[in-house]
């Protein structure tokens, strides 16, 4: 089963929510997660964000709307990381 | 209905409207009390005038009261919360209005807007309950319009508390300050009344 563990986004933000905020909103979008946020550029009303966030089961669709109703957008996906795991129904 | 509740207070932090929600409460609060005040001392003033007039005068005022708060705050504040949007959505190059920051623009100005409006108008009501009560207050010996006026000045002085707690400054210097101003008001109808 084709599992991804990890994206590294970056992400272009308003300055508000602030970073806490903004992490926080995407963790509980996507429970069982660590989101680590990074500003790499700052702007008078926006910032540059590299958003790495890892977990089990990662559905990038569903990050993608946490980040798109928090006011981001994503403007490139740096890195994935994804395995290919055992499937979880073994064949008698 | 928790999760609205928590929605607003979420957008409230995310747009530190609740800056300008606290500021128009106490603002609006304050004209609302200053004004059933001055209606009291001129009534007071006037003398003779029946409580069913001093009651439907004051209510009168305290529903115009609320009104304005409501329709001026939400005109302005729609306009000051689009403005916003339009350029935060230029600096993302990116509509927002499905974002947050859009639900903001359209819901706060109504939040606002109540707030604005019912401050003057719930402190109002708070002031004329002496008068509303007046057969209550009859086998106390209290006279309900003396009862008000000291209702209003409470208020006020609890306004003028608020304000220094918000402001960090001592409490009673705040409120006195406030009291100060209802007192100065006062003055200033009895002297000014032509009876």
């Amino acid at each position: 089963m084709v599992q991804v563990k990890r994206i590294v986004l970056d992400v272009l933000k308003p300055h508000d929510p602030n970073g806490f905020d903004f992490t926080t909103a995407i963790a509980e979008k996507t429970p069982g997660c660590s989101v680590k946020l990074t500003v790499t550029a700052m702007d008078a009303r926006t910032e540059t964000v590299i958003l790495v966030v890892e977990g089990k089961n990662l559905h990038l669709h569903v990050i993608s709307e946490a980040i798109g109703s928090l006011g981001g957008s994503i403007h490139s996906i740096d890195e994935v990381d994804v395995e290919n795991g055992p499937d979880d129904t073994e064949p008698a | 209905m928790t999760s609205m509740i928590a929605e607003l207070i979420w957008l409230l932090t995310l747009t530190r409207s609740h800056v300008i929600a606290r500021r128009y409460f106490v603002v609006n609060g304050f004209d609302g009390a200053l004004t059933m005040l001055g209606l009291l001392v001129g009534f007071y003033v006037s003398e003779d005038v029946r409580l069913p007039v001093v009651i439907n005068a004051c209510l009168g005022v305290a529903i115009a009261l609320g009104m304005s708060g409501i329709s001026s705050a939400y005109i302005s504040e729609v306009a000051e919360k689009r403005r916003e949007l339009r350029e935060l959505e230029k600096a993302m190059v990116a509509d927002l209005g499905q974002s947050a920051h859009g639900r903001a623009a359209r819901l706060l100005p109504v939040v606002i807007a109540c707030v604005n409006g019912m401050a003057p108008f719930a402190i109002s009501l708070i002031i004329l309950m002496p008068l509303f009560a007046a057969p209550l207050l009859e086998p106390l010996s209290l006279l309900p319009l003396q009862s008000a006026f000291a209702l209003a000045l409470i208020i006020i002085f609890l306004l003028g508390v608020y304000l220094g707690r918000i402001s960090h400054t001592f409490w009673l210097w705040a409120g006195l300050r406030t009291l100060l101003i209802a007192a100065t008001t006062t003055t200033l109808i009895f002297a000014l009344s032509p009876g």
